[in-house]
């Protein structure tokens, strides 16, 4: 049995722990926003949090989360009221918008590290996860953007 | 994508409509079926239809008086979306024709995937299907005349009810207004217009009156895609699913002699092993499970005729065939003779490697699969041909298989493959399966899958007279065709060329009186077909890094010796000028920076880039692009915005890092390590230019990648005086 938290909810799988977390997610827990895209830890597309930490969850074992609390796309905020989301829909970011969980996820983390990024830090925070369709001018905007709001007083 | 011209080049092309007085045909109610929202599904809904359960409610008296739109009771208004959404902004900007028309309230509009129906196929290729960037010109006349019969029903409606002529009432905002007092809701319209018969004509707005038309909308699809709720083919669910990963051939062609599962069987949660044609299925609870099971299978191949392949030679070989002359594409003047009399010359040859789609989603499919039905979810570009080779392969009439069309995870054309590859292989699993059954592609298996963006010669030679006119060019182009052996040959017209080999050099604007252009086509065994801008994807590289060597050659500025030769093409000159303007041509940039220029016309739209890039310790940056397009008469700004963005990414992407290599027939790139994608930190600013004008509308999804090749390889010249003839682009390969 392996247990932790997932968006709050506290979660106990029959599952082989050396399973990547990202499809214990997708697959036993069948919250399906975080998504596949390399399975190597190269394009980000499955970024979620553990324990606030952002984590390629396709090259992490599901233990790893054993006691912990995970946070996917979901758990962000499912009513869009994340600033980052708020941002998002503002900047009218997403294309195919298979990446997006995965940029949203890495971004959240970014914006409680730094909340006044440069581009300099927004290059760093999210050089690791790949956008195909070529989102990233409106991505660099909307983490500006959401920065703003949350110094504005829109609480994170 | 599907080039514009393979598809017919006299295709009839809906114009703009305005105001006229246009026909529309009698089409009988359909009959709203709760069937597509499939019994099976757990935690499936379809794009955008949130309003299902409230659709549903209203189904008695859902007002549907064609197939492109239903309204509820409770004022939703749903878009029946015939092309598929892959990031293109369909979902939002087909839903804005027909809503302008409807005069529909936007708040309450929505959009739903079409069923695979003749009565949803492309109005110019005859099929149901996504590509050639043509979504929304060949969706203008259709979704407007929806909307506007949709309006006129529920205007006369109103007017029976008032007893009032329909004329002198007037729609706005989600309501029929009669005087000031009278407004009844197109809700509460909603059973009367039902019974009324659509009108056999419509009158179009004219434009000066639109409202959403031209506006830069936000998309409708952009809530869903921020909370993961958004379902992509990969993301379906079904009762009793099982998934399945498929040990592949290696090479191209090999084909499977045995294979040894004494391992994998009895690996946990694995539920069967069988070959199938595509290689051997592992058949399992879930994904992991069976890809772990398929990677402990051990197969044997009989490795065929493609296992001594090698890129290197095959380029050698086109080399080879480029020294002789090949099928006449385009013959104007004698370039012969005047490349003899040329007071200067200068030959080049381009090459362009393979490239791969590698949509961010794997390629998926899902099939439930019964003795008398077939139901089939996946992001398709090809409704009518996947369906079509789903029920082959399932033994079932048309009629008998549905499929539902998923939000793309990208597509890029490689989700309209002729062969329905990675639908057909998923019917074959599920027959094996005897349970509903999810097909995976994990990157690997996707990127060696084959379909790619053919590698491509064009060797050019040009020269100009004593006073730097350009007087001659001769170009032969070799690669393979990606019509010729598909279903899709009669796309060629009859001609003894592929027309997607050459366009974008067939019709070179430059005024250069002698003109040949030449096509080889080559027979190599590895399966190929369009990738987002097809040949411009490769043509616009040579031409315009061709052009680029002239103006050297005739030591005039790279702009203004294409301004000179555009003289009488005045929408090419429009995006140069605009672009060039925009850019700063003429203003300096400090030491090691230079710019690049290009221009081209592709899907029926005009696109100049100009790129900023610097050059330091043999590394290349591209700092910035400014993009300006004319597309002609346009529907939502943001969304051509946001396409030329990410087309000039995606050139980019291509023109900086990616080349499909090929040893002993193996695939030497696997995944994004070894085929790289543009990423944030290497994104240059980019800045869109349109150009507003009256013209017929044309593409957007594609013509933003032509030029960001080119561009960026004249911008290295610029700052290196060295010329790139080779993509991806290595400074040490640079002359
Ligand atoms: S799927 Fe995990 S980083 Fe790509
Ligand atoms: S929006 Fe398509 S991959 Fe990022």
């Amino acid at each position: 049995m392996l247990g932790f938290s997932v968006n709050g909810k506290r979660v106990d799988l029959d599952v082989d722990p050396s399973t990547p977390l990202l499809w214990v997610i997708r697959e036993h827990l069948g919250l399906t926003g975080t998504k596949y895209g390399c399975g190597m830890a190269q394009c980000g597309a499955c970024t979620v949090h553990i324990n606030g930490e952002a984590v390629r969850s396709c090259v992490a074992p599901a233990s790893r989360a054993s006691g912990k609390a995970v946070t996917t796309i979901e758990g962000l905020s499912p009513d869009l009221s994340n600033p980052l989301q708020r941002a998002w829909l503002e900047e009218d970011v997403p294309q195919c918008g298979y990446c997006q969980s995965g940029q949203l996820m890495s971004a959240a983390v970014l914006l409680r590290e730094k909340p006044s990024p440069t581009d300099d830090d927004i290059d760093e925070a999210m050089t690791g996860n790949i956008c195909r369709c070529g989102t990233y001018p409106r991505i660099r905007r909307a983490i500006h953007r959401a920065a703003e709001m949350v110094a504005k007083g829109g609480a994170q | 994508m599907i080039g514009r011209k393979m598809m017919g080049e006299n295709m009839s092309r809906p114009g703009a409509g305005t105001g006229a007085n246009t026909g529309i045909e009698r089409r009988n109610f359909l009959k709203f079926s709760v069937a597509a929202s499939g019994g099976l599904l757990i935690g499936f809904r379809f794009p955008g239809i949130s309003m299902l359960a409230s659709a549903q409610q209203a189904l008695a008296t859902a007002f549907m008086p064609n197939a492109f739109v239903r309204i509820g009771t409770d004022e939703r208004v749903t878009v029946i979306v015939n092309h598929s959404e892959m990031g293109q902004g369909v979902y939002t900007s087909l839903p804005m024709l027909l809503a302008e028309e409807l005069d529909a309230d936007w708040t309450k509009v929505g959009f739903e995937p079409a069923p695979v129906d003749p009565k949803y196929n492309h109005p110019a290729f005859g099929m149901q299907m996504t590509g050639g960037s043509s979504s929304v010109w060949s969706g203008l006349e259709q979704f407007r005349q929806a909307g506007a019969a949709a309006r006129a029903m529920l205007v006369a409606a109103a007017a029976q009810q008032w007893n009032v002529d329909a004329t002198s009432c007037r729609a706005e905002s989600g309501a029929v207004f009669h005087g000031s007092n009278d407004k009844l809701t197109y809700g509460q319209l909603v059973g009367a217009a039902a019974k009324l018969t659509p009108p056999a004509h419509v009158q179009l707005k004219d434009p000066k009156t639109f409202k959403l038309i031209g506006k830069p909308i936000k998309r409708l699809d952009t809530p869903e895609k921020l909370n993961g709720k958004a379902v992509f083919g990969i993301d379906v669910k079904l009762l009793g699913m099982l998934t399945a990963v498929i040990a592949r051939p290696p090479i191209f062609g090999a084909k499977m002699k045995s294979f040894d599962d004494s391992r994998a069987r009895s690996m946990p949660g694995v539920r069967k092993i069988v070959a199938v044609p595509a290689g051997v299925a592992v058949i399992a609870d879930s994904f992991w499970q069976a890809k772990m099971a398929r990677d402990a299978l051990r197969v044997e191949w009989d490795e065929g005729s493609m296992a001594s392949f090698s890129t290197a030679q095959m380029m050698q070989d086109f080399r080879e065939r480029a020294k002789s002359p090949g099928t006449s594409v385009r013959k104007d003047g004698d370039a012969a003779a005047a490349l003899s009399n040329a007071a200067k010359k200068i030959e080049a040859v381009y090459e362009a490697p393979y490239l791969s789609h590698l949509m961010m989603e794997p390629l998926n499919c899902v099939v439930d699969l019964r003795a008398d039905s077939c139901e089939v979810w996946t992001g398709s570009q090809f409704q009518t041909v996947d369906r079509a080779n789903a029920a082959k392969v399932a033994g079932l009439p048309n009629e008998k298989v549905q499929l539902h069309t998923t939000f793309l995870g990208g597509g890029f054309g490689r989700r309209a493959n002729p062969q329905s590859d990675f639908v057909v292989e998923a019917v074959h699993v599920a027959k094996a399966a005897g349970a509903p059954v999810k097909v995976i592609w994990t990157r690997e298996d996707d990127m060696a899958g084959g379909w790619y963006r053919p590698a491509f010669l064009h060797a050019i030679e040009g020269g100009v007279d004593a006073s730097g006119n350009a007087i001659g060019w001769r170009s032969r182009s070799v690669g393979q065709s990606i019509m010729t052996g598909t279903p899709f040959a009669a796309m060629m017209q009859g001609k003894d060329y592929d027309p997607a080999s050459v366009e974008g050099i067939d019709d070179l604007p430059y005024a250069i009186p002698n003109v040949t252009v030449e096509s080889h086509q080559a027979e190599v065994n590895v399966p190929v077909q369009w990738l987002r801008s097809v040949g411009h994807s490769h043509t616009a590289f040579a031409v315009e890094c061709f052009v680029d060597e002239l103006a050297s050659l005739a030591q005039k500025d790279p702009y203004q010796f294409r301004r000179e030769l555009l003289l009488k093409q005045p929408r090419y000159l429009g995006v140069l000028d605009l672009a060039a303007q925009k850019a700063g041509w003429d203003k300096p940039l400090p030491n090691g920076m230079g710019r690049g220029i290009a221009v081209h016309f592709a899907f029926g739209s005009y696109s100049a880039h100009v790129a900023e890039v610097s050059v330091t310790d043999g590394k290349i940056r591209v700092h910035r692009m400014v993009c300006a397009i004319d597309c002609g008469q346009y529907v939502n700004p943001g969304i051509i915005a946001a396409q030329t963005e990410g087309g000039a990414i995606f050139g980019a992407s291509a023109a900086l890092f990616q080349e499909l290599t090929f040893e002993n027939g193996r695939l030497q790139q696997t995944n994004f390590h070894t085929f790289p994608v543009m990423r944030m930190n290497e994104c240059p600013q980019i800045e869109t230019y349109i150009v507003e004008n009256n013209e017929k509308p044309g593409g957007i999804g594609e013509p933003g990648v032509p030029c960001a090749a080119p561009a960026i390889a004249n911008a290295v010249f610029a700052v290196t005086g060295k010329r790139i003839r080779r993509l991806p682009i290595r400074l040490t390969e640079a002359v």
